[in-house]
Order: C-alpha cells, then sequence, then structure tokens
C-alpha cells in the first residue's frame, strides 16, 4: 500500500481558500500517513471543502488523544467514490481544563456521532454542534474520563495472594484506607 | 363453587382498577435487553412503541465495556495481540491481522510469502464461518429456533477443529505476529482443509435451498430496515451491509492489502439495501471466498514464515502513527497507533466496524414493527466485544 499523497491536496486547497489556518503535520514513520492540524475556527470550512469539493465522503476513523498540554481529536477521512485517502485531519484543544470545546463535524459524516459521543465519554472533549452528546460507553452518572492520562482509578481492589510491585502497593493503600482490615 | 372467590382469593380483597381500552396516540416504552437473546449478548434498544410500530429507538452500549484501549496502551506490542482476540469474539484472526498490519506499517516489516498465504487462507475461513453463523442467527432470530443454526454451527465446528489444531484454541486464536505467523502448519492439516472446501460448496447449496427462496423469510426480510447507499456511506457503514446498498467498496479490492490482488474473485453487491440484500450479500461472500481459498492453496509455497527482521519481545518503534485497515467480515477493522518510541503504544485506537455500523439502527427501524427490529438488529451483525471494546 502507498501512501496517500496529502500534500498536493492541502496546496490545492489553500490555493482555493486562502486564509484558512491548515499546517501540514509530518509523520515520519514508514506509514508516511501525514496529518493536517486545523485551527478549529476554520475546521468546519476545511471539512466541507473535503467533504464537497474533494470528494472525501466516507469518515473513517474518529478519536481522541490526550496529550501533556492539550487533547486533540483525529479523523481519519477516505473517499469511496475516487477509492482514496487517507486523509488525517487534526484538531487541538486550547488546554486540558475548561477549554476543550471542538466544533462537531457529525453534521457532515453522521459516522461520527457515535465516534464523537465515544470521544466526549472518554476523553472529556466537548463537540460543540453535536446534537446527543451523551456518554456512550460509560453509564451517565460516571464522573471523569478514563482515557485521560491523569485519570486516577477507583479504589476497588480486589484480592490477589501473590501481589507485587504496584499490585502490593495499591493493596497497602487500600488495607489503610479500609481501616486496615485485610 | 363460592361465587364470592375470584381464583381462590376473596374477592372484595382485589382492587379494582379502571381499564381504558382507549389506547389512541398513547405510546408504550419498551426496555429490549440487554438480556434479550436477539441482541447477541448484552445491549439494549430503548424502544418507544404507537402500538406495535416503533417510533423512537435509542440504542444504549457498554454493558461489556473494559476499556480495552487503555489496556493496550499499557501493554507492550506483542502483548496486545492476545487482547485483540477478544475483541470480535468469532473472528479473531482478522483482529489478529488488522493489529498486524498497523504495526507493521510503523516498523516496515515485510510478511515472508507463506506467511501472507496463510493469513488470507485463515481470514477467509474466518469470513465462511462468520457468515456462516451470522445467516444462522438471522434466521433464528426469526423464529426458526435451531435447525437452521445448527446447520451453520455443524459447518463452522469443522473449521472452528482447524483453527484448534493450527494454534492451539478454537476463538482465541492468538496466530498472527507483526512479520509474519506465530507457528507454521501442522502435518496433515492441509488435507483436512481441502477435505473441506471440497464439501463446502455442497453445504452451500443445501444451506440456499432451505432459505434463499423460503417464502417465509422473504416476506419477514424485503423491504425491511432499508438503508440508501447514500446513507451508507455517510453513516460510514462498511461491510456486507454497505455492499447490499449497493456501493462497491472492499477493502480487498480498494487496498488490496496482504496479497489480495493475485486472488480473481469478485464483490457480490445488494440493490436494495434491505435485510434480505444483506443477508444475501453474506451468502454470495461465502461461495466467493471458498474461490479464494481454493486458489490459496493451490498456489501456498513453501519457506519461511515470520520476517527474520521483526522483533517481537520488546519491540520499539520510532516515533509516528499509522491507521491500518482491513476488510474483517462484519466491515472495516482498523486499528489507529502512535508511538513515541518506547514500549508500549502511545495510543492504541480500534475503529469497530460493528460499533459504527449500529449508527443507523434508529433510521432502520423506525416505521417498523418490534418484531422487524430483532432481524434488523441481527441483519447489522454485531459483536458486542467489539461495540464495547
Amino acid at each position: 500500500m502507498s501512501a496517500f499523497p496529502t500534500e498536493s491536496l492541502l496546496d490545492e486547497l489553500k490555493s482555493q481558500l486562502p486564509g484558512v489556518q491548515v499546517e501540514l503535520l509530518r509523520n515520519e514513520a514508514p506509514s508516511a500517513q501525514h496529518s493536517w492540524l486545523v485551527a478549529s475556527k476554520d475546521a468546519i470550512v476545511v471539512a466541507s471543502w473535503l467533504l464537497e469539493e474533494a470528494g472525501f465522503d466516507y469518515c473513517s476513523n474518529v478519536t481522541g488523544v490526550d496529550w501533556p498540554d492539550y487533547l486533540e481529536v483525529v479523523y481519519h477521512l477516505y473517499s469511496v467514490e475516487k477509492r482514496l485517502g487517507p486523509v488525517v485531519l487534526r484538531m487541538r484543544t486550547e488546554d486540558r481544563g475548561e477549554k476543550v470545546h471542538l466544533p462537531s463535524l457529525a453534521p457532515l459524516w453522521r459516522s461520527a456521532e457515535f465516534q464523537e459521543r465515544e470521544v466526549f465519554d472518554l476523553f472529556g472533549i466537548i463537540f460543540d454542534g453535536h446534537w446527543d452528546l451523551r456518554r456512550i460507553l460509560m453509564w451517565d452518572e460516571f464522573v471523569g474520563h478514563p482515557m485521560r492520562r491523569d485519570y486516577v482509578e477507583p479504589d476497588d481492589y480486589e484480592y490477589e495472594p501473590t501481589a507485587h510491585d504496584e499490585i502490593a502497593e495499591k493493596a497497602r493503600k487500600h488495607a489503610a484506607s479500609a481501616g486496615g482490615a485485610e | 363453587m363460592n361465587s364470592d372467590l375470584l381464583h381462590g382469593v376473596p374477592a372484595d380483597t382485589i382492587t379494582r382498577r379502571e381499564v381504558s381500552y382507549d389506547h389512541e396516540g398513547e405510546t408504550l416504552e419498551v426496555s429490549m435487553g440487554p438480556h434479550h437473546p436477539s441482541t447477541h449478548g448484552v445491549f439494549r434498544m430503548d424502544v418507544k412503541l404507537e402500538g406495535e410500530r416503533i417510533v423512537r429507538l435509542k440504542p444504549v452500549l457498554g454493558y461489556l465495556h473494559r476499556n480495552h484501549e487503555k489496556l493496550g496502551e499499557k501493554s507492550t506490542y506483542l502483548g496486545s495481540i492476545p487482547y485483540t482476540d477478544r475483541l470480535d469474539y468469532f473472528c479473531s484472526m482478522t483482529n489478529n491481522w488488522a493489529y498486524c498490519i498497523a504495526v507493521e506499517q510503523l516498523a516496515a516489516f515485510e510478511v515472508p510469502e507463506r506467511a501472507q498465504y496463510l493469513r488470507v487462507i485463515l481470514a477467509e475461513l474466518t469470513r465462511l464461518q462468520n457468515h456462516a453463523s451470522a445467516v444462522g442467527f438471522l434466521v433464528q432470530d426469526m423464529g426458526a429456533s435451531g435447525t437452521p443454526l445448527m446447520y451453520a454451527f455443524r459447518q463452522r465446528e469443522k473449521i472452528l477443529d482447524l483453527f484448534e489444531a493450527l494454534s492451539g484454541s478454537r476463538m482465541m486464536c492468538n496466530y498472527m505476529r507483526f512479520g509474519g505467523c506465530r507457528v507454521d502448519l501442522p502435518a496433515g492439516w492441509l488435507d483436512q482443509l481441502k477435505v473441506l472446501m471440497n464439501g463446502f460448496p455442497a453445504f452451500l447449496d443445501e444451506f440456499e435451498k432451505l432459505l434463499v427462496s423460503n417464502e417465509i423469510l422473504m416476506a419477514r426480510t424485503q423491504g425491511i430496515g432499508e438503508v440508501s447507499a447514500k446513507i451508507a456511506i455517510n453513516a460510514g457503514i462498511t461491510g456486507p451491509m454497505l455492499r447490499a446498498a449497493g456501493v462497491n467498496y472492499d477493502l480487498r479490492k480498494v487496498d488490496g492489502y496482504g496479497i489480495y490482488p493475485r486472488f480473481d474473485f469478485k464483490v457480490p453487491l445488494g440493490e436494495h439495501g434491505d435485510v434480505y440484500d444483506r443477508y444475501m450479500v453474506r451468502v454470495l461472500e461465502m461461495r466467493e471466498s471458498v474461490k479464494i481459498l481454493n486458489q490459496a492453496i493451490a498456489q501456498l509455497p513453501e519457506g519461511p514464515i515470520l520476517d527474520p527482521k521483526a522483533k517481537l519481545r520488546g519491540f520499539r518503534p520510532k516515533a509516528g502513527e499509522s491507521y491500518g485497515r482491513i476488510e474483517a467480515p462484519k466491515g472495516e477493522l482498523g486499528f489507529y497507533l502512535i508511538s513515541d518510541g518506547s514500549p508500549n503504544p502511545y495510543r492504541y485506537r480500534i475503529r469497530p466496524p460493528s460499533f459504527v455500523n449500529l449508527t443507523v439502527l434508529e433510521d432502520m427501524c423506525l416505521g417498523a414493527n418490534i418484531a422487524d427490529a430483532v432481524i434488523i438488529l441481527g441483519s447489522v451483525d454485531i459483536v458486542l466485544g467489539e461495540v464495547d471494546r
């Protein structure tokens, strides 16, 4: 499988839509699937161009990534009609605290409906414009976002006869919090 | 008999309620699942009914959620392979393959010829047993209890016997490795496979004769749960469900991963995108899989089965990312990996076909009868191990 040349498509986009903020992020792995980093204010414009002008009618994968300073959402777009792809679209939040809003692309590609819900559920990115942004895998009353790297697991330690290393440490903490009953 | 007793209970102890037979405009909310047998696992549909017609349907997922992706981030690249078996537990071989493709793209491993053929053989066997049981389950959901499903399971068990002889396990095969496969074929395995393949067309003939032109089956499935090609593409539907809507998109042809371009096979397409077409596409795909298998058996070369460059233990790919996808029996199965140069992936994401295929479940069911919702769900062919991850 040879990699899809996204550079020429990006040049085409920039010539047709001057002023949009898109940056090419190179991927050094042999897969050479380079990605486009889109400013969240221009995301809808760029995505609509990809869907309507460039024919990328199929959004295969939507996922979140937790980086130390920001959260990121990644879309893998393909064209069923022209059999091209992938165009990898990325958007970044401003920080990891309050400013985690990004525009939803579910109105353009319906396949993002459940997948954006999953990213909201597990990473806590809020998609503005999504019509049904609820938790999907975790239950509604759940607090926190388990795929974030700073997520602290609940203290639901179960007895293990040969605990060692971090499990032994966890067991000791559990015993202390449960009043020493071990 | 004492007339004061109603079913043996004194009549005045029973509170009599006003009964209204005027149900016009009233809706009833039913929770189908999570233990309903037709949901093929733990899946719930929150259904609002007007009489028997569905006016709203919300899928509720996550009963089997174990945060597989977090487990993947905590484990090494090699350590994740057995976990991938447990995604779609019907098709562990194709799960392995999709993950291996993503890793191979990250590190540029060359898969030896023999391993490529073995992968194709095992993936097509997986497709055969998945489609056979999917069709069997669909007929079971329509009320044909047991018998048709057992026809499918009889054949599936023969394939699982081959998997067990090769990998040691019927369903949790843990067979492929990045850069090749784990073990070579045991003695006599290929002969057993040839016997199975010689008998398979007869099984398909029998299966089709029983079902394809069955009047009840046609009445229950034709025109039910239709999805147009446009919506199917936009909603990311893949696999037999997409092709039933008439879209010619099979990754074995489009991406030509592995060595699929060498084989001569067709991509069956539907026309209406209803339950019947989905079912027929699966039946026809089994015929094509048999064709691929016969070609692969005839061409299978001798040689090594693992790239000598592939370092399985302590594998640390250079920083980068890759998205690898294959045509799994249920649709496009993708793995997205980000490496930061450490022994564990920084991000390990699975793009599960059955999860995304559920997006249009409500659209398909609106206006249908509640009994049809069961077969519409059956025609999507979901496995909850993959939906919930």
